[in-house]
Formats: C-alpha cells, sequence, structure tokens
C-alpha cells in the first residue's frame, strides 16, 4: 500500500476547528493521515448507495421530559471554573472591532 | 487485595471495618506509585470519611448495599464533585465540576468508597495510556510495559492487586485491550446500558461507561449497581436491569458459541503464538458443554477505517467546547477572541487530540462528508448488520481482544496508526454497540491476554455467564502473579 498525499488543505481544516498547528505540527499530520488513509480508502471498495446510514444503534426516538421547571446549577457554581468573569457574564477577549 | 464481594461480606458480617479496608488500600497504591503511576489524585480524606459514615451504619444494623466498603478507582473522565477531574488533559488541569457523574453516584450508592481517579490517554484517545498530559501509567506484569488505554490506570491498580474494582469507559476497545494487558476483566455494557451523564465526552455515538474487575462476579455485581435508565442522560435505555449475578454459571450446556474465521485469518497473520492460545480457549469452552459454530463477520476488516472517520468526527465536534471561556485553560492575549481560541487550543490539547480534531474537522468539511462521514455511517450500518446475523445463529461470540501482549513504552508512540491498530478486534463491537468482555485467557511469552466475549445488545447477562464458568474452569488469573503487587496479594 502506498501512502498517498491526501487532499486536504491542512491550514484550512486547522481554521475551521480554531486549532494553532506549527509548521511541524502540519507537515507531521500530513505524513500520518497519507498513511491512515491507506486503510480509509478501503471504504471506496464498497457499493453503499442503497444502505442507510447509522448515526446511533439504539431504538431510540426523540426522547421528552414533563415541562416541569426544576432547579439547575447556581450562577455561582457555573462561573467558578471560569477563566474570567463579570458579575454574572463570562467574559472574553473582544469580539467585535 | 480478594474480590470485592468478599471485601463487602467481611465488611457486612464486621469481620473488617470498611476504614481498615479503605486505609489498606490507600497504603497499597501509595506503595506502588512510584512504580505504576495509576492515578491522578487519591481522594484519601474523602475515602476514609464515606468509610466510617459506613461503618456507622453497618453497626446500626444498616445494609449499604452490593459493594459495602468495597474501595473503587474511577478512570478521570468522570466528574466526581468539587474534584479536580482532567481526563489526562492540560486543558482541564485544574478543572473541578459542580456536580458528580451518575455512574459515581450509582457506585457510592451501593456503598462503594471511591478511592481515587486514574491515569488515563487525554480524552480517552489512545491505546496505551502514553498520551495522558501526566506522564504514563505501567503495567504491572512488567513496569518496562504499557498496561493498555486509554483506561490505563485502572487496569493497572486493579491488576496490581490495589483495589478489586475500577471503573474505565471504551470507545474502541479502551476497557477491553487494557484489562487483557493487566491480566483482568473488563466489560463494555451494550451502548445505552450505563448514563453517561458526567462522564466527559469524546465520541458521544460509542462512549459507554464498564466495570474493570478482578473477577468476573465483580464485574457483575458492578454492572448492576451502575446500569439503568437517567432521565439526565438521553440517550440511556430505559430497559430493565436484571440481576447480572443470577446468569453465572459454571457449565456452557446448551450454549452456541460463534467463532469468527475473519477474525482467526488476522490473529494467524498477527502472531501464531497468540492464535494458539485462542484456539486452547475455544477447545476449553468446548470442554464445559459449549457448541462451536462458525459465524462470518464479512464487514469487521473494514472497523478500523470506519471507526476512525466517526470517532475523530464525533470528537472534532464534542472537544469544540474547550475554547477558554467557560471552563478550563485559556492563553491570554491582547488580540481577537478567534486568536485566543486557537492558542488556548494549541496549548492546551496534546498531539493525538490535535490529530483526531483535525482529521475529524476534515472528514465533517464541505466537500468531503459524503465521500468519509457519511461513507462510514453506512458501513457502520453493514458492521452492525454482520452481528444481528450473526446472533441468529449463536449466543455469544469468542475471539481474540487483542494481537499481541502489552508492548514496551515508546514501541508504538511514533506510529499513530500501530497504535491504532491495536483496536483491531474491539472495534467493531463498539461500532455495532454490542456489549463485549476480556476475561484472562492465559499467557504469551510470560504476559497475560485476554479472551473477548461479545453477546447481542442488552445481553450483558448472558457474556458475564459464558466468562464466569471459563474463568472458574481455566483460573488463569490466579495461576501467576504480577511482577508489581499489593502486600496483600503475596
Amino acid at each position: 500500500m502506498s501512502n498517498k498525499p491526501i487532499d486536504m488543505d491542512i491550514a484550512h481544516v486547522a481554521k475551521l476547528a480554531r486549532l494553532a498547528l506549527t509548521d511541524d505540527e502540519a507537515a507531521q499530520f500530513a505524513a500520518q493521515f497519507a498513511h491512515l488513509f491507506t486503510y480509509i480508502r478501503q471504504l471506496q471498495e464498497l457499493d453503499v448507495d442503497t444502505i442507510p446510514a447509522t448515526a446511533q444503534v439504539i431504538p431510540l426516538r426523540n426522547v421528552m421530559r414533563d415541562d416541569i421547571v426544576t432547579p439547575s446549577l447556581e450562577r455561582d457554581a457555573a462561573l467558578g471554573n471560569a477563566p474570567d468573569w463579570e458579575g454574572p457574564y463570562f467574559r472574553t477577549p473582544r469580539i467585535l472591532e | 487485595m480478594r474480590c470485592g464481594h468478599e471485601i463487602r461480606e467481611a465488611v457486612i458480617r464486621r469481620q473488617v471495618s470498611a476504614e481498615e479496608v479503605t486505609r489498606a488500600a490507600l497504603a497499597s497504591i501509595e506503595a506502588l506509585e512510584p512504580t505504576l503511576h495509576a492515578y491522578l489524585c487519591l481522594l484519601a480524606e474523602r475515602a476514609l470519611k464515606h468509610a466510617r459514615v459506613l461503618d456507622q451504619r453497618i453497626a446500626a444494623g444498616d445494609d449499604p448495599g452490593p459493594l459495602a466498603g468495597v474501595p473503587v478507582a474511577v478512570k478521570d473522565i468522570f466528574c466526581v464533585a468539587g474534584e479536580v477531574t482532567t481526563a489526562g488533559s492540560k486543558i482541564l488541569a485544574n478543572f473541578r465540576p459542580p456536580y458528580s457523574a451518575t455512574a459515581v453516584e450509582r457506585l457510592e450508592a451501593a456503598g462503594a468508597i471511591i478511592i481515587g481517579k486514574t491515569n488515563m490517554d487525554e480524552f480517552a484517545m489512545g491505546s496505551s495510556c502514553e498520551n495522558s498530559a501526566f506522564g504514563e501509567t505501567r503495567n504491572p506484569w512488567d513496569p518496562s510495559r504499557v498496561p493498555g488505554g486509554s483506561s490505563g490506570g485502572s487496569a493497572s491498580t486493579v491488576g496490581a492487586g490495589s483495589v478489586p474494582i475500577a471503573l474505565g469507559t471504551d470507545t474502541g476497545g479502551s476497557i477491553r485491550e487494557p484489562a487483557s494487558f493487566c491480566n483482568i476483566v473488563g466489560l463494555k455494557p451494550t451502548y445505552g446500558r450505563v448514563s453517561r451523564y458526567g462522564m466527559i465526552a469524546f465520541a458521544s455515538s460509542l462512549d459507554q461507561a464498564g466495570p474493570m474487575t478482578g473477577c468476573v462476579r465483580d464485574a457483575a455485581i458492578t454492572l448492576g449497581a451502575i446500569a439503568g435508565h437517567d432521565p439526565r442522560d438521553a440517550t440511556s435505555v430505559d430497559e430493565p436491569v436484571p440481576d447480572f449475578c443470577a446468569g453465572l454459571r459454571t457449565d456452557l450446556n446448551g450454549i452456541r458459541i460463534g467463532i469468527v474465521p475473519e477474525f482467526e485469518e488476522h490473529i494467524a497473520q498477527s502472531d501464531p503464538d497468540m492464535a494458539a492460545l485462542y484456539r486452547r480457549a475455544y477447545e476449553d469452552l468446548r470442554a464445559l458443554g459449549a457448541q462451536l459454530v462458525e459465524v462470518h463477520l464479512p464487514h469487521v476488516r473494514y472497523g478500523l477505517a470506519t471507526y476512525y472517520l466517526i470517532a475523530p468526527a464525533e470528537c472534532s465536534s464534542n472537544l469544540a467546547r474547550y475554547d477558554g471561556v467557560r471552563y478550563g485553560l485559556r492563553v491570554e492575549t491582547d488580540k481577537d477572541v478567534y486568536t485566543m481560541f486557537e492558542q488556548t487550543r494549541a496549548a492546551g490539547f496534546g498531539p493525538e487530540v490535535k490529530r483526531r480534531i483535525i482529521l475529524g474537522t476534515y472528514a465533517l468539511s464541505a466537500g468531503y462528508y459524503d465521500a468519509y462521514y457519511l461513507r462510514a455511517q453506512k458501513v457502520r450500518t453493514l458492521i452492525k448488520r454482520d452481528f444481528d446475523d450473526a446472533f441468529t445463529q449463536c449466543d455469544v461470540i469468542a475471539s481474540p481482544a487483542v494481537s499481541c501482549p502489552a508492548f514496551a513504552l515508546g514501541a508504538k508512540t511514533a506510529d499513530p496508526v500501530a497504535m491504532y491498530l491495536m483496536d483491531y478486534f474491539t472495534i467493531p463491537m463498539s461500532l455495532a454497540g454490542v456489549p463485549a468482555l476480556s476475561v484472562p485467557a492465559g499467557y504469551v511469552r510470560d504476559l497475560p491476554v485476554g479472551l473477548q466475549l461479545t453477546g447481542p445488545a442488552f445481553a450483558e447477562a448472558g457474556v458475564l455467564g459464558v466468562a464466569y464458568a471459563y474463568e472458574q474452569a481455566t483460573g488463569h488469573a490466579q495461576s501467576r502473579r504480577p511482577a508489581v503487587m499489593a502486600a496483600a496479594h503475596r
């Protein structure tokens, strides 16, 4: 099996994933994915046109609960792990110019 | 240490107190930690407090439950309210959840004493425990080798005899492979059998919690304690929870056990010594009265490819929540919020997690979704149908759990695909959602390996029944002692 390079623009995908990669990481991942895709391409051997997709394996449909208000997490507990907050809000760096 | 059910008997009869048992477990762990590093934190004060309350209840004539006074370790993927819970990641190094996982609450309701949080591959991504951000765990059978993963800390501490029971999670083999490597019993229940509430998510259509124990009976008891519907997890199934101990049996008369030629071919190519061991195991099952039948699973050879599209896709979505806003690490920047996201995630995640986020984001991205993710979901249907067909011809499938015994630390870290191949025999059951267990099956080159037993959905009792008969007849786990072990075992 040859490790053909795959059709992936890693910089673009990393942008979609909001994940900064170094050049070394990007190059290493590209080589590793080329190897992995020698397996993944095996899926192209199968004719699956008429096969339904399985997203989950248990016979569950939409699950509804009773429309009753119950206590939820206290605000202080919800904010307790936040890196930064102000009053009742999570605080982030600026979002808009 | 003895089995959990024996400890419970002794505690209930007041031959030993829960506090004494807890202190002994803590002492054993502390003595072995320099060698094994199985834990990310010990909950000593909390455990002793719970043990003393339990002793008072027993003195007052109360029966605190099927795990009364039994020390139990939990993988650090389960939230314990107020205690640091990291999932093996730097991004959660200081995270203290405001609530506990349902599985943890149910263990405590059954009388278990939660003793500590065990090491794991970061976000359960790995097969060796070497992807932990906090250092690797070692195998009690040979500390130069891995304990398996991702539930490696749980497997190591049970294998060494420090605690009789631990909780693990399994997405593609993360309970069964380390159980096999550390000579213990590891059960991945049916998807939906155990609530995932408070269990940090990796791949939500595959993740499932289960017991890792020194003996089959403890696995049955522990599953009984944690199983059942939970309104806080909409994917937990409202299916009756039987008495799993009632199905434990000592013969296999009338049981049809399926042997899978596709798996046998793969193990024969991987390691002839392993193939020979499994042939002996199947003969042992036949000697117990089982009828061996050949069943085909023609699509399991596509399991690895299918899994390495579906699991990374789901992980890329689940791990989007680690953005430095509501909890976890934040890398401060004087630039905008997007730069903060990218820098936080770059600093907080390790290489394997980054690799899977990139792979999963790619598989879901515009232009590639149909070719990769959707196609993988369709092949998942074919794999599930293979199991449905097989279980019209047999009650339980017997197969290898792993293709080799525990490997040396560092042997596979440079080659992700070699690491992924460790889960060749366990991934198909995860994709099909069916229950599967690894039980000690003997030794190859003086290292333990496990036999995998798989049943139809919600047939854990049948799987445990076969495992019990095999365990009682062969006694593999008791026939040798690990190199690193608790003093109480010596």
